[in-house]
Order: structure tokens, then sequence, then C-alpha cells
């Protein structure tokens, strides 16, 4: 039975479809991550699973029980929004006790698990403070303390790493996922940073448009995006698509290697990369150019640092791709992966 | 395509359908019955004869309205009324705006200035009234004692008594006492006004006039319409500045619709013809929020 | 004129002076408000302590105690009159209409901040517009309900009244602090295992006390000013607020007893402007709030 399970799940604004028709289904323990552009319907979705918004059609269960109609508090969830939410005129303590509080349990029960929860994530010197008097990353932690007194079954999170600043965001990614790890929550995390998913995920939903264009691990939607959204969504630098008259066909920047340099030269399809800009990042080349004849589309090449290989710019070098790496998709974007063929 | 929601009754508490309903109503059906029921029976009131020897309710069609209409003392009412309010704002808008831009700034001892400007407004009006009615007496005015000492009359002003100087008498008072919620409300508007502005004309070189007047004051022109709007409906829909200034005397020369609805309906007991004249506040009111909202609306510039 | 030409030391005499000059202006501009704002009162000030055969005599220096000054006047207010009873009675009905006003404006501003109703701006427009309506007008019509009602000539019909004058403008009022308290707030508390109205009464009122002190301040303001209403229902002593009694009571026939006037002025008036002092900067962001979001 999974602990979180949405059937046809539909949301209306008026004439705006935010959500449209999803089917989702998350393993027990598992860390799914909602990955979209802004206005995908990734944090609708989340919100109706809460109980903040109601949906126009579908069914959520959580359990196996259906919760339609049922207000957040009936459904004994765990939320952590992007600004963390703190009450203002309460103490960390306080804070952390709320959800407990609301349950009615008694004082005397409170005080052990809050402090449980606050020895959890290394807060229990702040309990006496107040929010204003907290740095983001204690902010963050109070949050999730708060979030995770009272043990809930399921946890979500929207885009909770967002404020803060770059640095600070890489260690909270860090705490966050060693800590899902061993308490072994289901958890369903909102974001629209692909690095982040990619990094955190079991699997990752991705979603566009109010649809979950595909449902995978990030192996799955990196290697075998199911449409041309979700390839060029995922990955960074995005995935090179070229046009054909009957279909498009891709690879990643870091497939697109010179010739020679690959193994079994055989199985590659030959390429003719005109290099425009190089970028030297240290680690790795940038090369920014066109393939002959797709002279109009943008291709990136990335090659490690451990190819040497000098490139000259405003000349035409010779690449490949191995022919397993290429994508195949249909030319309305709503591809499906065909076989890979020789051109 | 119109959202439907799926709910179940079990949980009140957070349907917020249910929850507008509890928190609406109290409050406005308190202020229907308390409000909408008054305003229409003063409306239905004005076409009976309806008086405190009288209190029947007999529709006598216009005739009432004719009375009061046929009455001079109502025409001078209605004109006094919409005089004095823009007179008195018109003073207002100036002071009340060179106000604003000294109280913004800072210097030694301004909250002894804040607290005295601000105590035309903050004392309650018929108290403040008291103080003029006494320093505007007849006979022992210290205006006009100082005025004596320096030569420039003999005789007292009558500040109150001739029909002329009561009626400027009553405007200043009125500017007097507006002056000061005005000015907090432009203060409000100046603060608003965003930094990179004002540092912008610096640089540009504009002068402390020339800023106030091509920077300042049309920025401010919402904020002022808005207090305008305040000050006038304050000054129409007061009574009292002017009951205990001057009762609407001398000989009727300073009433105004309120002061007269109120000594024709109350003290007369004519309360048919004092609803009628009551009645008149209403398009001046509605007529000036109109146009100073059209103004304001169009001269949005934040 | 280039710049390498500039008489740069005579430039900077010239805003020394231009800036010294403004402070000389600032300056000036607001003892002149300040005298303007403060002259009849100053008067009142001097005049309550004067004797009368000092204050009654017409050439007289008005602003020097030719003869010493005395309380007799401020004996004559408080023992002879009803002025205390006249501020208790204030005092009493701004409590009273607080409660009320609060009662239901709270969950009124709410409802127009937050749910999301479909007529809810033009409720606000509409909320404004009742504002508008004056006692000015409503006063005759108003005395006929508040004798049948039988609240005539005592306390409860101004209680009963004065809400229809603060209910609408605390309601804008609370309608703009509302919407300054982030939702975020209100929906953890829910996830968190609270109803919508317990969200409410734990997380979101306690932000809004800002608010609920300038609705408190109007509430009061309003019992100790509003005439009109005053006035009308109650003529009988003991019933009049500070308002209507002192302008009414301190009359006998044609006789103004002046000083006992003005020390009643007086009296009254300062502590509210100090009162109104203290809260000023709390009430002018209540209201640009409300004003900026219609």
């Amino acid at each position: 039975m999974a602990v979180v399970e949405v059937r046809g799940l539909t949301k209306h604004f008026g004439d705006v479809i935010a959500v449209d028709g999803v089917d989702l289904r998350s393993e027990e323990g598992e860390f799914l991550v909602l990955l979209g552009p802004s206005g995908c319907g990734k944090t609708t979705l989340l919100r109706m699973i809460a109980g903040l918004e109601q949906p126009t059609d579908g069914e959520i269960l959580l359990g196996g029980e259906n919760v339609i109609g049922l207000p957040p508090r009936a459904r004994r969830v765990a939320m952590v929004f992007q600004s963390y939410a703190l009450y203002p005129h309460m103490t960390v303590a306080n804070n952390i006790a709320f959800p407990l509080r609301s349950q009615g349990m008694p004082a005397a029960e409170r005080g052990p698990k809050v402090k449980w929860a606050a020895e959890l994530f290394g807060i229990e010197r702040l309990l006496d403070r107040r929010p204003r008097q907290l740095s983001g990353g204690e902010r963050q932690r109070v949050a999730l303390a708060r979030a995770l007194v009272r043990e809930p079954s399921v946890f979500l999170l929207d885009e909770p790493l967002s404020n803060l600043d770059a640095k600070l965001r890489a260690a909270a990614r860090d705490d966050l996922m060693e800590f899902q790890r061993r308490i072994g929550i289901t958890t369903i995390y909102v974001t629209h940073d692909q690095v982040e998913a990619m990094g955190m995920g079991d699997r990752i939903a991705v979603m566009n448009q109010g649809k979950v264009r595909q449902l995978g691990t990030p192996e799955d939607v990196y290697h075998n995006p199911s449409d041309v959204f979700v390839a060029q969504f995922i990955g960074s630098p995005p995935m090179n698509l070229l046009e054909t008259p009957e279909f498009l066909y891709g690879f990643r920047p870091e497939q697109l290697l010179p010739e020679g340099i690959a193994s079994g030269e055989a199985d590659r399809m030959s390429l003719t990369f005109h290099v425009n800009r190089v970028e030297y990042l240290g680690s790795e080349r940038y090369l920014y150019g066109h393939i002959r004849g797709h002279d109009e589309t943008k291709v990136i090449a990335m090659l490690p640092a451990t190819v040497s290989l000098p490139i000259e710019v405003d000349r035409d070098h010779k690449f490949s791709v191995a022919h397993s790496q290429l994508r195949f998709f249909e030319r309305r974007d709503r591809g499906e992966t065909i076989p890979a063929q020789p051109l | 395509m119109t959202s439907s929601t799926l709910t179940r009754d079990r949980y009140l508490a957070d349907n917020p359908k249910f929850l507008a309903g509890l928190f609406m109503s109290p409050a406005l059906i308190y202020i229907i019955a308390l409000v909408g029921f008054p305003f229409v029976l003063a409306i239905i009131y004005a076409f009976t004869d309806i008086s405190t020897g009288n209190p029947e309710l007999n529709f006598v069609g216009f005739d009432t309205f004719r009375r009061v209409l046929d009455d001079p003392v109502f025409r001078k009412a209605l004109w006094n009324t919409f005089w004095f309010a823009t007179l008195a704002n018109l003073v207002v808008v100036v002071l009340a705006t060179a106000l604003a831009e000294v109280l913004t700034r800072d210097f030694r001892g301004k909250w002894l200035v804040r607290f005295l400007v601000l105590l035309p407004w903050v004392a309650p009006v018929s108290l403040a009234t008291i103080t003029w009615l006494w320093t505007l007496d007849s006979i022992f005015s210290p205006i006009d004692w100082v005025l004596r000492q320096f030569g420039l009359i003999t005789e007292n002003m009558y500040w109150l008594g001739r029909p002329q100087l009561a009626m400027w008498s009553i405007v200043i008072v009125q500017a007097w006492r507006i002056v000061p919620l005005a000015a907090v409300i432009v203060m409000a508007g100046l603060v608003a006004i965003p930094d990179e502005i004002n540092d912008a004309v610096a640089v540009d070189g504009a002068g402390t006039w020339r800023r106030m007047f091509q920077v300042t004051i049309p920025l401010l022109a919402p904020i002022i319409a808005v207090a305008v709007l305040f000050g006038v409906i304050l000054s129409i829909s007061d009574m009292s500045l002017v009951y205990v200034l001057t009762r609407g005397g001398p000989t009727h020369s300073t009433q105004v619709l309120s002061t007269w609805a109120f000594i024709k309906g109350i003290e007369g007991g004519a309360l048919g013809q004092g609803a009628a004249v009551a009645l008149f506040l209403l398009p001046v009111l509605v007529g000036i929020t109109a146009v100073v909202l059209r103004l304001a609306r169009r001269r949005e510039v934040l | 004129m280039a710049w390498r030409d500039a008489d740069i030391p005579s430039l900077q005499r010239r805003a020394k002076r231009r800036r010294r000059l403004g402070r000389v202006g600032l300056y000036t501009s607001a003892i002149l408000f300040s005298f303007f704002a403060v002259f009849p009162f100053s008067w009142a000030l001097i005049s309550m302590f004067k004797q009368s055969s000092d204050l009654y005599v017409k050439d007289n220096n008005p602003f020097w105690f030719n003869l010493a000054p005395t309380l007799e006047h401020l004996r004559l207010l408080f023992v002879e009159t009803n002025y205390l009873t006249f501020i208790r009675n204030s005092f009493v009905v701004g409590l009273a209409v607080t409660l009320i006003t609060l009662t239901l404006a709270l969950p009124l501003a709410y409802a127009l901040a937050r749910l999301r109703l479909r007529w809810g701006e033009r409720m606000g427009i509409a909320i404004f517009l009742v504002y508008l309506i004056p006692p000015t007008l409503l006063f005759i019509p108003m005395t006929r309900v508040i004798n049948t009602l039988g609240l005539q000539e005592s306390l409860w019909s101004l209680i009963v009244v004065y809400p229809t004058i603060t209910i609408p403008i605390s309601s804008w009022l609370l309608m703009g602090f509302f919407k300054g308290i982030p939702m975020d707030i209100e929906e953890q508390a829910m996830v968190d295992g609270q109803s919508r109205i317990g969200a409410i009464a734990r997380v979101v009122l306690p932000l809004m006390f800002p608010g609920i002190v300038a609705v408190v301040v109007f509430a009061f303001t309003l019992s100790a000013h509003e005439f009109i209403y005053a006035l009308a229902f109650n003529k009988s002593s003991a019933v009049k607020t500070i308002a209507t009694g002192v302008p009414t009571e301190l009359v006998r026939g044609d006789v103004f007893f002046w000083q006992s006037l003005q020390a009643a002025v007086i009296i009254v008036a300062i502590p509210i402007a100090l009162v109104f002092n203290a809260f000023l900067d709390r009430f002018i962001k209540g209201f640009t709030m409300g004003a900026v979001k219609g």
C-alpha cells in the first residue's frame, strides 16, 4: 500500500488548468521529487496533498484512505514551506511544540518530544530564542524539527532550500538527505532546481503544464527522457537537439567527443562540429558552436579536462556520438524514444 | 469553466463558505439594520409631514421638500455648506503639505512641535471649538486686545457677531482643525516616495522649490486627493463646530445643512423637514467624492 | 562653465548659505505652525487660572496675571458640575464600543482579506461608502429608532449606535493589517493540526496586535468626540459625554463660566493628545496599508 497516491488529480483555477489528471504513487520511505519550471503545477499538487487546496477532480489517498474533503489537520501530514513559516510571536520551543499542542498532547509528554526533535537537528541551545534572532540555516532546522516532532507518515517540502544562499544550500541539502535516510520517512519534495532534484531524489516526477512528463530515477530521466521537454529540462547544459524532416535526435554535451578519442568508432555517428567559442572552466571545457547541416541550432559539447586535445575556434572539427547514446523524438514534442537508427 | 470543490460537511470549522458566512453576517446585519434601515427611513420621512407633535407617517408628496426649499435659510445653508468646505480645504491643502514637509525633517524639539500641531485634531471637536469661542469672544478676545494695543482698531471686531466675519471665522477654525489630519496623511505619502527619486533629483541639481513643484507635488497628488477627500467629508459631516461657535447665527448667516437640520428637526420638532434638509448632504458628499476620486485615479503615478 | 574654471570656494559659500537659510526657514515654519495650532489652547490654559475680577476687565493685559492665579474654577468644575460623570460616561461608552467593534469588525475584515470571495473587492468599497453616510444625515430617523427601542436618555443609545461608525472604518483598517500577515503562517498552523478558526486565534490574532490597538484608539476617540448623536439622544445631564456635557452644562442662562469651561477642555485634551502621539507611528502604518490595498 503506497503511503501517498493520487489518481487522475485535476485542479482548475477558473479557466486555468493548474494540474491536469496526474497519477502518482510513492514508495514507502522514498524521497520523491516533483520537478518542473514555475507554473507547472508542482506546488499546487503538493498543496492538494496537504489539504490546502481542494481538487476539482480525482482522488488522493494517504495510507490507502481517500482524504478528499478532509482539512489539513485531519490528514496528519507534515509540511515545510519555502519561507519556513515560523511563528514569530513564539519561542523556538513553542514553535516545535505547536503541532503537539494542537493534537491535545499534555505538557508532560510534549517536553521530551520537543527535546528529542531539537536534538535531532542540533538546535537544543536555541530553544528559548525567537525566530527573528535566528539565521537562515537555523530557521530551516527549526522548521524541520517542528515538522517531524509528531512523527508523521508523510513529509511535504515546498522548495525549502531556495531561501538559503548558495554556500548554505549544499550543506543543508546534505543534512536533509542524511536525516531523511536515517528516519526513513516518505518525503515529497518540490523544486525547480534540477541539480537539486538529481542529487536528492530516489525518483523524480518531471512536470510541465500540469502533467507529469516522466516519472523515474535520476538515471532514467537523464539517459532516457520520455520527451523533448524532459530532455531539455534535465541536464545542464541541456541536451542538444537536432532536427531532420522526419524527427528530432539528441545527445548530451558530454557525449559529443572529438573523433578518435572514444573507442569503437564503428558504432559512432560522425558529425562536423564548427566551434565558435570555448569556455575553459578548469575541470572541463565547454565548446559552443553548430553542426554542419544544422547551422541554426546551437550545440554545446563538454570535454573533461582529461581530454587535452587543443580545439581551435572558428574551425570545423570532426566529432562523433555513439549510436547507443542517441535519442530520438517525434517532431511534435510528444516524443517517444524509438530505437537508434543509422542516418 | 468554474472550479467545483469536493468537501465533507464534518469539518465545518474549516469550510471556507461556512466561515465566510459566519464571519461576515454579524457585522453586515448590524450595519444594514442600523444604517440601511434609518437611511431608508430618512428618505421616507422627507416625504411626510412627521413631527414630534404629530408622529404619524402622512405622505405629503413633495410638500415637505417645497417648504424646505422655499425657506431662504435653507438656500443659505446649502451655499454655506459647499462654500465653507471648499475654502477651508483649499487652505488645508497648502498648509498641510508645507507642514508635512516640515514634519518629515529632523530638528530639535520635533516631538514638541508634533504634539502641539496635532492638538487641534486630537482634542474633541466641541471642546476645541469652545476654546475658539472664548478666543473670539466679542468683548474679551485677546486678539482684539492685541490689535487695540497696536492701535489697529478702536472697536472690537465681533468675530462671531458680524455675518461676514463669522463666516470667515468658521472657515479658519475648520481649517485649523483639519490641517493636522491632512498633514499626517500627506506625510504618509511623502514617506512612500522612494529614496531613489529624491537622490536622482539631488544629482540632477534641482533646488528645493523646483523639487517641490515638479517632483514632490505631482507624486503626492493621489495622497493629497485622499487628504482632501477626508477633509471635505469631515467639514460637511460635522455639525458641532458651527453649532457651538455660532448656532448658525448671527441671523442664520453661518447656517449649514447639518446645523439647520438639527435645529429644524430636533430642536424645532419638524422631523420631516429636518430629514429633508439632511438628505441634501448626500448628493453633495457623493458628488465631491466622485470628483476627487476621479482626479486621483487619473493622476495615478506610483 | 568648465569644471576647472569653477570658483569652488564661492560655490561652497553659496551652498552653505542656502542650507542655513533652509534651516532657518524650517525652524521658522515649525514655530509658526506650532503657534497657530496651540494659540487658542494656550489662551484657555491662561484663562482657567485667572480670577474673574482680573479676566473680565476689558483693558487688562490678558496674558498677564494682574491678580494672583486661582484654582477656584477648577474646584467649581470638579465639585459643582457633572464633569467627572461626563468623563466616566465617555470612558464607559468607549470601552463598550471597542468590544462590540472588535467582535464584529475583526471577522469581517478577515473574511474580506483572506477568503477568496468573488465579491470581496466590491464589498470593501461598499463598506467604505457606508462610512460616507454621516450621522448628520441619519440622526433624525436614528433618534426615532432609539426612542422606539426605549434607549433614549441612556448610555446604551450611544453604545448601540456608535459601532455603525466604527465598524466600517475599523474593517477597512484591519483588512490592511490582515493582508500584511503572510498566508504561509496560517497554512502552516493548519497543517500542524489547527482548524482554520484555531489557526486564526492562535497565530494570526496575536500578530494583529497593532491593528487592534488602532481600533481601540479609534473607538475611544469617537466616543469622546461624537456630538450629534450624543446631543440628540441624551438630554439629561447624568448621561452626557464629554463632547456634549461640557458645552451645554457650564452655561447658566446667558452666563458662561468661561474659566471652568476652558479648564474642562484642557484637562481632557492634553492626556488624549499624549496618548495619540504615543501611538501615531503605528497608526500611520495601518492607514497606509489600508489605503494602498483599497
